[in-house]
């Protein structure tokens, strides 16, 4: 959804882990998922931080 | 013979020949007959309607007590008992534009007679009236007065006839937004088709659909310190409360929900849901932390990565949203989450 997000505006967007479950994967165990959503919301956080 | 129909012409002081800026202050007046350009729109009207009068107003004095204006304007349009209010044309002067359009809106609704103005499509009357009134495209100099005088008579004419009004391309108005449906002999695919091999062939085509247009924020500055910032989680995913006690909707959205996360550290799945009619949300109802990382933040936060987490979760049911719609309730959460001194938002999208 990167190329609506930016159609429409958005200026700090990052790919996510998908449209059903944004900030998760369900296919993982609960343990690697948790790493998983972290580590997407670090980088959305470093995001936050750059200039744009 | 058929009477002619009556029509009031509204001007602004320096199209009404009172002054320039220096006369902005100048209140509502009336006049019996034309002033100035409402000679070439009585002529483009020809003997089937008559300009018994002309009202004008200064620019400033409408911007500043608009009401006022409207009030004493509209009073002289019945007092003439004018089938039509014609207004302007304001090309690209804002506050005169914003004028027209609020006194030919309030002529529609208080007295019922057909209007029409004429501006250019970025003045920023034409934004806020475009919907409820006919304004006839006047690009932005005044070097199209006459031509737009006289779309705007035609125009003027049909709707005090009620005659049929054609697509706004043909009779030179600002598209209302308004979709008819039309018989046609071929069916969408072909036309589609069509369209596309004329875009290959480099040749002209028109689309049956105006993609709508998007006004680009400002970008806000970087964050320039995670250890103190203050993070608020939004999505347009349609995370509530169990139960959705705010009713948001699932799809085209007119409203959001805004959530207490207070003492919150992880998104339960039985005491929160997702609401959402365009996507599967068995995953997100599963573990609700999926759409909207709530339990990552707090971790965060007791780190002492971020400063703090925002004490309420924002979110609305982004499926097939309107433009408009989308806009307002956008700005209500920005406006909402500034006001509480939020630094940084993570928004996630489904």
């Amino acid at each position: 959804m990167i190329p609506v997000a930016k159609e429409v505006g958005s200026l700090r967007t990052i790919a996510a882990g998908g449209i059903v479950s944004p900030t998760g994967n369900p296919e993982l165990s609960p343990e690697k998922e948790k790493q998983f959503r972290r580590e997407l919301v670090l980088r959305a956080l470093q995001t936050l931080q750059k200039e744009v | 013979m058929n009477t002619p129909i009556r029509v009031v012409h509204y001007l602004n002081q320096f199209f009404a020949q009172v002054g320039g800026e220096d006369k902005g202050d100048v209140g509502p007046t009336f006049k019996a007959g034309v002033i100035g350009a409402g000679r070439a729109l009585q002529q483009a009207l020809g003997d089937q309607a008559e300009v018994v009068a002309t009202i004008y107003c200064g620019d400033n004095f409408f911007a500043e007590q608009q009401q006022q204006a409207i009030d004493e304007l509209l009073r002289h349009v019945a007092e003439y008992k004018a089938d039509m209010l014609i207004a302007g044309p304001a090309f690209e002067s804002g506050r005169y534009g914003v004028a027209c359009g609020a006194i030919c809106h309030a002529a529609q609704q208080k007295l019922g007679i057909a209007t029409v103005t004429g501006m250019d499509e970025d003045n920023v009357g034409a934004g806020l009236y475009r919907k409820h009134i006919y304004i006839v495209n006047s690009g932005a100099t005044i070097a199209r007065m006459v031509p737009t005088l006289q779309r705007m008579a035609a125009l003027g004419l049909k709707l005090v006839r009620r005659e049929p009004i054609g697509k706004p391309a043909d009779e030179g108005y600002l598209s209302r937004g308004i979709k008819r449906n039309e018989l046609v002999a071929k069916p969408p695919a072909e036309r589609g088709v069509d369209m596309l091999l004329a875009k290959l062939a480099g040749k002209e085509f028109h689309s049956e659909i105006a993609p709508p247009k998007f006004a680009g924020g400002k970008p806000a500055a970087p964050l320039r310190d995670l250890k103190s910032a203050v993070i608020a989680l939004v999505t347009d995913g349609g995370l509530v409360v169990e139960g959705n006690p705010d009713k948001i909707e699932p799809g085209r959205p007119t409203r959001f929900t805004t959530i207490p996360i207070h003492n919150v550290n992880t998104l339960d799945a039985d005491k929160f849901d997702a609401v959402h009619s365009g996507y599967d949300t068995a995953s997100a109802n599963q573990d609700p932390n999926r759409l909207v990382p709530l339990d990552t933040m707090r971790e965060l936060a007791r780190e002492g990565v971020i400063g703090a987490v925002h004490e309420f979760i924002h979110s609305t049911g982004g499926a097939h949203a309107a433009v408009e719609n989308a806009t307002q309730i956008g700005r209500q959460i920005a406006d909402q989450l500034k006001a509480a001194g939020v630094t940084g938002v993570i928004l996630t999208s489904t």
